[in-house]
């Protein structure tokens, strides 16, 4: 162990999908018991708390968790990062401990979404009795679907769509594929909210919800939360030989915004910041991505997925839609992506979802996926990106011994 | 003619409808909302550019669910214009994988979104295609 390394020590993850007799707090409190429980920890050994829940963020749920967890004054911070929360809550935690400041530190995500609609947009307010400038745009009426969508289903399939212009080799049938594919891997995984294999027929028949994405194409809402433990080196080396065993190392933990480029404007860009991410994380980690065991990307949209191949530098450029139709991206492939059953069959708990990445990915290096273990994993990425823009990747890796 | 007044403050009006972005003097980056400042290169002195009217769909979708109130289909897309990005709606096309394609030419085209209780008539865009 080089000195300076950050560990997973523990980890968890709830089931995934509705929970109509658990609360928020209930399901936080779930996740990071879990956690503690998975590292032989206790809530009086963390450091610093980092929590995120993005529907309430505003109610601070660090500190609530805390009273039903263990209020030992240690600092709390509130994260909110769209879709990246979760992890921006892990790498608060690991920054601590990367920095010294704290021995071991928890972090958690929990959302509550079961039942909600399409997110962002929101009902169009009825146009005004006079038609009035406001707002940036100096505009006179709502502009969502008159000017273009904010719809995320329609943003990230005209991600996908704006791929296939620029590389060629995308159709409907080919974004329903790689739906296929993650819906057939949340057979094997008991935590997901939807287990349910789909044939391509059925995914291209089912409701459009934005061409080409239909329903089963689309991240699930769901209620679930994620929590992990995080210890350094030093720490690590005190406790015994079981945790350490256990224990996955944090290679890289990375996370970055959107540069400014000509289309952002118009059209969220989630490539360069992936791909800025992902040089960074695999340069930290000393890693490739030919090594890599398996890869837990955000597949919010089918759509999506396939960008995040390229962005991930897991294919040449331009080369996304030949790696996907190689195969190398199931479970039994060369490069395995979305093990668990991605966000559309696992579930998109928004704060929970970039920790229960780093869930399914710890899980594999310990050898303990139980059906749909990868063999023999020893290095794993895990993405999450939320629109605004903020990306975060973590490499993770098997202790050595 | 009635009086009448842009659904946003990018598009002018009048016998060549065209839009304008506010283009930073230092780096030419383009926006079409107010900025406080430039976010390519922290400049703070905009001037405003006239784009090209043509231009060519380089990403689509064709929504079928959306908010409340907005009606469905339609097909929202990222048009190309002349090397400006443009957001908008394409119209006066029917809504469906075989009418809309990647790279399709497209040219800017108007249409009255009604007029409010003082008479005046709100006009939107949209792109439809070329020819
Ligand atoms: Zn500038």
């Amino acid at each position: 162990m080089a000195s300076g390394d950050v560990w997973i020590l523990g980890i968890h993850m709830t089931k995934f999908g509705k929970h109509a007799d658990k609360d928020t707090v209930d399901l936080a409190a779930e996740a990071a018991m879990g956690a503690l429980r998975d590292g032989g920890a206790s809530m009086k050994e963390m450091g610093v708390l980092a929590a995120g829940n993005l529907m309430a963020a505003s109610a601070g749920i660090g500190q609530q968790l805390q009273k039903q967890i263990g209020q030992t004054g240690i600092p709390v911070y509130n994260v909110a990062n769209a879709c990246a929360t979760g992890a921006t809550a892990l790498r608060v935690a690991y920054m601590a401990v990367k920095s010294g400041e704290a021995d071991m530190g928890l972090a958690v995500g929990v959302e509550k979404l079961a039942g909600a609609g399409l997110l962002a947009g929101g009902a169009r307010k009825q146009d005004a009795k006079t038609w009035t400038p406001r707002g940036r745009y100096g505009a006179v009426a709502p502009v969502d679907g008159r000017v273009g969508t904010e719809t995320m289903p329609g943003v990230f399939a005209q991600i996908g769509m704006e791929y296939g212009h620029r590389y060629g080799g995308t159709s409907f049938e080919l974004f329903a594929r790689i739906s296929e594919k993650n819906h057939a891997h949340s057979t094997l995984n008991p935590l997901a909210a939807y287990q349910k294999r789909f044939t391509v027929e059925e995914i291209m028949n089912d409701v459009m919800i934005a061409y080409p994405n239909t329903r089963p194409m689309c991240s699930a809402n769901c209620d679930g939360a994620a929590a992990a433990v995080v210890v350094g080196d030093a720490k690590l080396k005190s406790l015994d030989p079981d945790q350490r065993r256990r224990a996955v190392k944090i290679s890289a933990s990375v996370l970055t915004t959107d540069p400014w480029e000509e289309a952002c404007q118009v059209l969220p860009n989630v490539n360069t910041l992936t791909r800025n991410a992902a040089r960074q994380a695999y340069e930290k980690a000393s890693v490739g991505p030919e090594d890599l065991d398996l890869v837990e990307l955000h597949d919010c949209f089918a759509t999506a997925e396939l960008v995040h191949y390229d962005n991930l530098m897991l294919c040449a450029e331009g080369g996304a839609v030949d790696l996907f139709q190689s195969g190398a991206t199931w479970r039994d492939g060369s490069t395995p992506v979305n093990v668990s059953g991605g966000l559309q069959s696992k579930g998109h708990p928004i704060a929970a979802t970039g920790i229960a990445n780093i869930w399914e990915v710890a899980t594999h290096l310990r050898g303990e996926a139980g059906d749909r273990q990868v063999q023999g994993a020893r290095v794993g990425l895990a993405h999450v990106i939320g629109l605004g823009s903020a990306c975060g990747v973590h490499i993770l890796e098997r202790a050595a011994a | 003619m009635t009086n009448q007044v842009p659904l946003v403050d990018y598009l002018v009006l009048g016998d060549d409808p065209h839009l304008v972005a506010n283009e930073c003097t230092a780096c030419a980056a383009r926006y079409f909302d107010r900025r406080n400042a430039c976010a390519a290169c922290g400049g703070i002195e905009f001037t405003r550019a006239r784009l090209a009217t043509t231009g060519e769909v380089r990403a689509f979708t064709i929504v079928a669910f959306a908010a409340p109130g907005i009606p469905v289909p339609f097909v929202a897309a990222l048009i190309d214009c002349d090397g400006t990005s443009v957001r908008a709606n394409l119209i006066n096309v029917t809504p469906d994988a075989e009418h809309v394609r990647l790279g399709m030419k497209v040219k800017l085209a108007t249409y009255p979104l009604g007029a409010d209780d003082a008479g005046v008539e709100a006009v939107g865009f949209g792109f439809e295609p070329l020819g």
